[in-house]
């Protein structure tokens, strides 16, 4: 891990213990416990429907869950988002936790460097020169230092996924939740997004990557957890979990996807 | 053909084409027959045509004393009027009846040949003699100020105009002519009950009308009083289609024996309508007085009228469109966002507004709010202007309609759009205003500009409550020049002139705004 740089200070523990979930009769999440160390990069596999997405989006208080505890740095978070007093902690969170998701979800009618600027001006009350030029600094970082005036639908996928990543550098957050940042992306733009997620990991911040790359949990991650069915069924450093699986389980997902 | 012969027929095809159907000769010869009996009856009605009642068009809604619902039988017209009908009848050997025609259209009536005269209170106009064709007088009517029973600042016209107070009548009327002429501010209304209601709450300061309404709807009432004697004079006549010169002398000479032997006099005492300028109904064809109302309708006379019209037509709408895309906003967040109760309530009210017309609205804002405000001693806060009557009526309607547009904008933009502002820290007012709304815009103004093109035609429904806009400004000026034509082209004109900009801007948005998504 190397030292903090101008976009992060030093990465943020995430834990959770015994977090419970279910929806429409469903068990989605079925106590969880996990604890990440600061600045450590996890990479979350299993097959679709285990629950990688829903822990994920439990750790930044976008959803709600029914049993367990979440903690982010200082910050923990109990059932019933609802209400006032876990209102205001996911917020907390979120100032901290920041996160990418699949379909990019850029603002469509403001420009690449406008939807960079748009929260450090708004939430953080940063001034617009000094943001602009943040901005253009983490848009040269992603590699898209001429695009700062493009409309999202100028861009291609990648290019929109790494404008994501910028935006959410830009609020300087001590981790990083990326939720199947790549599944949208054709294989040749895959690896554009991933080479930018791989310096972050040189920055110190911690990252949550839920993942179908085999090949980037392998190379990047500090860490392998497999979620299936709601439950951490195989959690070790890609070497032990991604070529000596104890689960049959998790041998059988491996050999479906490494196909 | 005779029956005799038909049957034969019938029966002759019958035999000859073997496979068809009774039932289809059957119906051959019912066809014939209902011809055969339909050209009888209309024979026997041309031979009738003399003794066919005369069709005499008049209007009975809120008529009094004229001609109106008895009270004791509303199935049955009473008024001095249909006295002298029942007179007259009598006098030409022919039954007379009664077919219910909207006052304001009755010498349009008269010209299309609707029936064959109309009887209603109308007076003689050098416009409306260009028309039609009048009968003799049969009344000499005159115009009565009528004020509050408190009322102490003045006492007649003059210093009606002194004190610059304003004052209510019916548009196209001697009386209208005569306030416009002396400059004295007027407020027009449609109907005759309106200016005196509108006189005890205080919205006008005096109230100018024929006498025989006066003394129907003024003198009964202990709140308000006659002041002065009746001023100007003019006479109600007969009017026939232009070329019933036969039918105008034989009306004509019935007048003249009932007025002559005293009958049309006891009918006006009876109604309490009698009075000295009576007398000169025995003299007049009424040619005479014609100088006294002349007032000739020139493109350069009406058109600043009908500008002031479209001027009041653009404020009302802007207002109005104004204010209901201002408190559509809140009903639609919450209907979207709000907690339960603040739900149902925003969807009573889009359902409330949307579900009654805008007419009803409109009545009850200006008249029933200032019922209210008598009632409950709230003051004059409640006696809307007819302008914040008619902004705020046209306002709630029209939000319900945003509120809905709004809500399919917000609820058009994806949540995930929610989530990526929640996570980079923004609170839901934030995401919302700087987010979600921009985007919401782009769905929400094509429909809305739509709406707000409509409100503008919408608009002529205010004229209910005494706002005179464009539309108003037409029937006013149509009806008092005959102009319906000329002044109608130029007013639609107006109209265009308004809405046609605006619909072109609501296509260059729905281009400018439409491209930015995806």
């Amino acid at each position: 891990m190397s030292a903090a740089n101008e976009t992060a200070t030093a990465g943020v523990a995430l834990s959770v213990t015994g977090l419970r979930k279910s929806f429409g009769g469903r068990t989605i999440l079925d106590g969880v416990d996990l604890a990440v160390a600061p600045g450590q990069t996890v990479a979350v596999i299993g097959p679709s429907g285990g629950g990688k997405s829903t822990l994920l989006r439990c750790l930044n208080g976008l959803t709600d869950f029914d049993g367990g505890r979440v903690v982010v740095g200082p910050h923990a978070l109990g059932p019933g988002l609802g209400k006032g007093p876990h209102r205001a902690t996911a917020r907390q969170i979120r100032r901290i936790l920041g996160m990418i998701f699949q379909d990019f979800q850029l603002f469509p009618h403001l420009t690449a460097i406008e939807n960079v600027i748009e929260a450090p001006l708004r939430v953080l009350g940063r001034p617009r020169d000094e943001a602009r030029a943040t901005a253009a600094r983490l848009l040269d970082r992603v590699g898209l230092a001429d695009r700062g005036d493009a409309l999202p639908r100028q861009l291609s996928g990648g290019q929109k996924q790494r404008v994501a990543i910028a935006r959410a550098l830009a609020m300087s957050p001590r981790g990083l939740l990326c939720d199947e940042i790549t599944s949208a992306l054709d294989p040749e733009l895959k690896g554009e997004v991933l080479a930018v997620l791989e310096t972050l990991r040189r920055d110190g911040i911690t990252l949550m990557v839920v993942t179908h790359e085999i090949g980037f949990a392998r190379r990047a991650a500090d860490r392998v957890v497999v979620l299936d069915r709601g439950t951490i069924i195989e959690d070790g450093p890609p070497a032990d979990v991604l070529e000596r699986p104890k689960t049959a389980r998790t041998r059988q997902f491996l050999s479906q996807i490494l196909l | 053909m005779t029956p005799r012969a038909l049957m034969r027929s019938t029966r002759f095809g019958a035999r000859r084409g073997g496979a068809r159907p009774p039932a289809v000769a059957g119906s051959a010869l019912l066809l014939v027959l209902l011809f055969v009996l339909l050209a009888a009856s209309l024979a026997a009605e041309c031979r009738a045509g003399e003794t066919a009642p005369l069709r005499w068009a008049t209007d009975a809604e809120g008529g009094a004393p004229y001609t109106f619902k008895d009270p004791k039988n509303p199935e049955h017209d009473i008024g001095f009027e249909v006295d002298i009908i029942n007179a007259l009848a009598k006098e030409i050997g022919r039954p007379i009846e009664a077919h219910q025609y909207g006052f304001s259209s009755l010498i349009l009536g008269v010209e299309r040949g609707d029936f064959d005269f109309a009887m209603n209170g109308l007076e003689i106009t050098p416009d409306r003699k260009a028309k039609v064709l009048f009968s003799r007088p049969y009344y000499v009517f005159r115009e009565q100020l009528v004020v509050r029973a408190d009322e102490n600042r003045f006492e007649d016209l003059e210093g009606c105009r002194r004190t610059s107070c304003l004052v209510g009548t019916l548009e196209d009327t001697a009386a209208d002519r005569l306030l416009h002429a002396q400059g004295i501010p007027a407020k027009m209304y449609d109907g005759v009950v309106e200016p005196y209601r509108d006189l005890m709450l205080g919205r006008v300061d005096a109230v100018l009308l024929d006498l025989p309404i006066a003394i129907y709807y003024a003198r009964p009432n202990p709140e308000l009083r006659f002041t002065g004697p009746p001023i100007a004079r003019g006479y109600y006549a007969i009017a026939f289609r232009k070329d019933e010169t036969a039918l105008k002398a034989t009306i004509d000479a019935a007048l003249d024996r009932l007025i002559r032997d005293g009958r049309l006099r006891a009918i006006l005492e009876t109604w309490g309508l009698w009075d000295d300028a009576q007398e000169a109904l025995a003299a007049s064809t009424g040619d005479d007085i014609l100088t006294e109302s002349r007032r000739s309708w020139t493109f350069d006379r009406y058109a600043p009228l009908l500008l002031q019209g479209a001027a009041l037509t653009v404020l009302i709408a802007f207002l109005s469109f104004g204010l209901a895309i201002v408190i559509a906003l809140p009903i639609a967040l919450a209907r979207l966002y709000g907690p339960r109760p603040l739900r149902w309530g925003a969807i009573l009210y889009v359902e409330f507004f949307r579900g009654i017309p805008v007419l009803l609205l409109l009545y009850v804002l200006y008249y029933g709010l200032a019922d209210l405000s008598t009632v409950s001693g709230l003051g004059a806060s409640l006696r809307l202007q007819p302008i914040q009557a008619a902004v705020l009526g046209l306002g709630l309607n029209y939000a319900a309609y945003e509120a809905e547009i709004y809500r399919a904008g917000i609820s058009a933009v994806p949540h995930g759009q929610w989530e990526a502002a929640a996570c980079l820290g923004m609170s839901g007012w934030l995401a919302f205003r700087r987010i979600i709304l921009p985007q919401a815009v782009r769905t929400i103004l094509p429909p809305m500009t739509g709406d707000f093109v409509a409100l503008f035609k919408d608009t002529s429904i205010v004229s209910t409550i005494a706002v005179v806009e464009l539309s108003k400004q037409y029937q006013i000026l149509s009806k008092s020049s005959m102009k319906y034509l000329e002044i109608g082209l130029l007013t639609a004109a107006l109209y265009l002139l308004m809405s046609v900009p605006l619909g072109l801007l609501s296509r260059r948005l729905e281009r400018i705004w439409g491209r930015g998504i995806l």
